[in-house]
């Protein structure tokens, strides 16, 4: 257990949260978009730019879309920052806010805007998904060739991460005997979720056999076992926790929070294929509260590919490992009404892919007791929010009240 | 059509180590330790006295997956399998898994490498695919 003066994002709280506009293809400037959020959730908070004074983004500039980086948000509000970071480099999406934590423990800065903006949707519009795959570099202007870490495995045609995400989950099915009926109960109930909340990109209903039936993309993978592209941002203000009593809205309060990785960062060389490295993560949360699994009342839990959520129901101790499957079985025990309502604004999956960030707002969302038709009953108390997959993962413990 | 790795002074044992049916992986030479992909110091003992050496070619397939989307214009489907080769836990190479149909593929099959000859401008390439132990039983081609 780590000493309690040292668990510094304890003297946090999410003060603020914001999200822009969010739909498949806007055709909108992501700047904006960003922008949009995190004015939306500077004024959620009750603060005024001024008072603002760190930023914090994932993953900065790069060549697969990104909204924004944060040098072109700092200029664009005229920020005064006592700290600031970006990078694609850390413990997957939650990494930044992770990061701002530690800023604000250290007293770097009171007020950190935290943001992640994704303009997928209308990048692939442009040019069709599978001119996404993780690129290649071009010799002399004839057929790129592979470089990197896609050099180990573009040149076999494994070009997307739902590969090798689908090879996890083969080999989790393999070992432990999951069925794709239970794998589909992540995608059901994101669905089901989906349909209460008016932002979410899928809200139609979908049955067993829709999803058995919808086209098979990678072994065991189908369609809606991957997240759906979108644009939008979302973006969060961290603040030192004696400063949130003073604000609009009542603080949701940072408990504890995991980056650990102790396994290699590679999707082919883990010492486990069936163990998500984010355990690492988890059990490093876990030892910084004194709270346990069993006080978590929702779970946000990535989904970019279901069977992420799976993995990540086990590596935080929400179930047994290897049993995640018995334990969405139905889908009852992670339904809203359930006793461990998962993804209730309806995941990556049928809310749209804001790459981590949707996750930590749902619960912020809940935790406030503003999910209106989507609201967990009964007040939850407690949030588990994780983002990230293959060894880019972080997780977050978050408790109702300052 | 196979997006080809760019060769370089790290890399050439692997990718080129097929012309004389070779498959070729970084070892320390103090410890015995293989490193993949290739590095400059060995992780178990951090000695620097590393150098390339050829493996048996034979595996298991540690997990796999049928791909059936489009990616990259290749035929379809195909067999991307992550194959645990036999002289080191957990040292696994990304692959195809050729030579059979894709629905008899199997965790736990026994695999031996099978090198598929790729002539370019900036060098030769001979991929190492793995195919069940025995030889090839159906038509099945990988990512090609």
């Amino acid at each position: 257990m780590a000493r309690a003066e040292d668990v510094v994002e304890r003297r946090c709280a999410i003060t603020g949260i914001g999200q822009s506009e969010i739909g498949r293809r806007l055709g909108r400037d992501p700047l904006e978009l960003t922008l949009e959020a995190c004015l939306a959730a500077v004024d959620d908070a009750g603060l005024t730019l001024a008072d603002v004074d760190g930023l914090s983004t994932y993953p900065g500039p790069m060549a697969v879309p990104s909204g924004a980086g944060a040098y072109e948000v700092i200029d664009a509000l005229r920020l005064n920052v006592g700290w600031y970071d970006s990078g694609v480099e850390t413990s997957g999406q939650l990494g930044s806010v992770i990061k701002a934590c530690l800023a604000v423990g250290a007293g770097l800065a009171d007020h950190v805007i935290c943001f992640r903006s994704v303009w997928e949707g209308s990048a692939q519009g442009a040019g069709g998904r599978a001119s996404l795959g993780p690129g290649g570099s071009g010799t002399g202007g004839g057929i790129p060739k592979a470089t990197g870490i896609t050099e180990w495995s573009l040149p076999f045609g494994s070009a997307s991460p739902a590969n090798w995400v689908a090879m996890f989950a083969q080999a989790h099915m393999h070992r432990y005997g999951t069925t794709e009926e239970q794998l589909a109960q992540v995608a059901l109930n994101a669905r089901r979720n989906a349909a209460r909340n008016p932002k979410a990109i899928y809200r139609d209903p979908m049955t067993l056999e829709d999803y058995l039936g919808a086209r098979m993309i990678t072994t065991p993978l189908r369609l809606f076992d991957c997240d759906v592209p979108c644009d939008g941002a979302t973006a969060f203000v961290v603040s030192r926790r004696e400063l949130a009593g003073d604000l609009r809205q009542p603080p949701v309060a940072v408990e504890a929070m995991g980056s650990a990785m102790h396994d290699r960062p590679s999707w082919d060389q883990v010492a486990d294929l069936t163990r998500l490295v984010g355990a690492d993560a988890a059990t490093q949360m876990w030892s910084r509260t004194s709270l346990t699994p069993a006080d978590v009342d929702v779970a946000e839990i990535y989904d970019g590919f279901s069977y992420l959520t799976m993995l990540w129901l086990e590596a935080i101790g929400l179930c047994p490992v290897g049993e995640s499957g018995p334990f969405i079985e139905g889908g009852e025990r992670i339904a809203l009404d359930g006793p461990l309502p998962l993804n209730t604004q309806g995941g990556q999956l049928s809310g749209g892919r804001l790459h981590g960030y949707g996750f930590l707002h749902e619960a912020v969302v809940q935790l406030r007791g503003d999910g209106g038709e989507r609201q967990v009953p009964g007040r939850p108390q407690v949030a588990a929010v994780a983002a990230g997959g293959g060894y880019t993962c972080g997780c977050m413990l978050l408790t109702a009240g300052g | 059509m196979r997006i080809l790795p760019e060769l370089n002074d790290k890399n050439r044992h692997f990718w080129q180590g097929g012309q004389e049916g070779r498959l070729v992986l970084l070892r320390c030479r103090r410890c015995g330790y293989y490193l993949h992909p290739p590095s400059p110091i060995c992780p178990r003992d951090r000695s620097t006295d590393i150098g390339p050496e050829a493996v048996s070619g034979l595996g298991t397939v540690a997990s796999f997956t049928v791909n059936h989307h489009p990616w990259l214009p290749v035929p379809l489907p195909y067999v991307i399998g992550l194959v645990e080769l036999a002289e080191q836990p957990a040292l696994r190479l990304t692959t195809d898994i050729v030579g059979c149909e894709p629905d008899d593929v199997r965790i736990g099959m026994e695999v031996s490498v099978v090198f598929e000859h790729h002539a370019d401008p900036d060098g030769d390439v001979w991929l190492p695919l793995f195919e069940p132990v025995g030889g090839a039983v159906g038509g099945s081609s990988g990512a090609g």
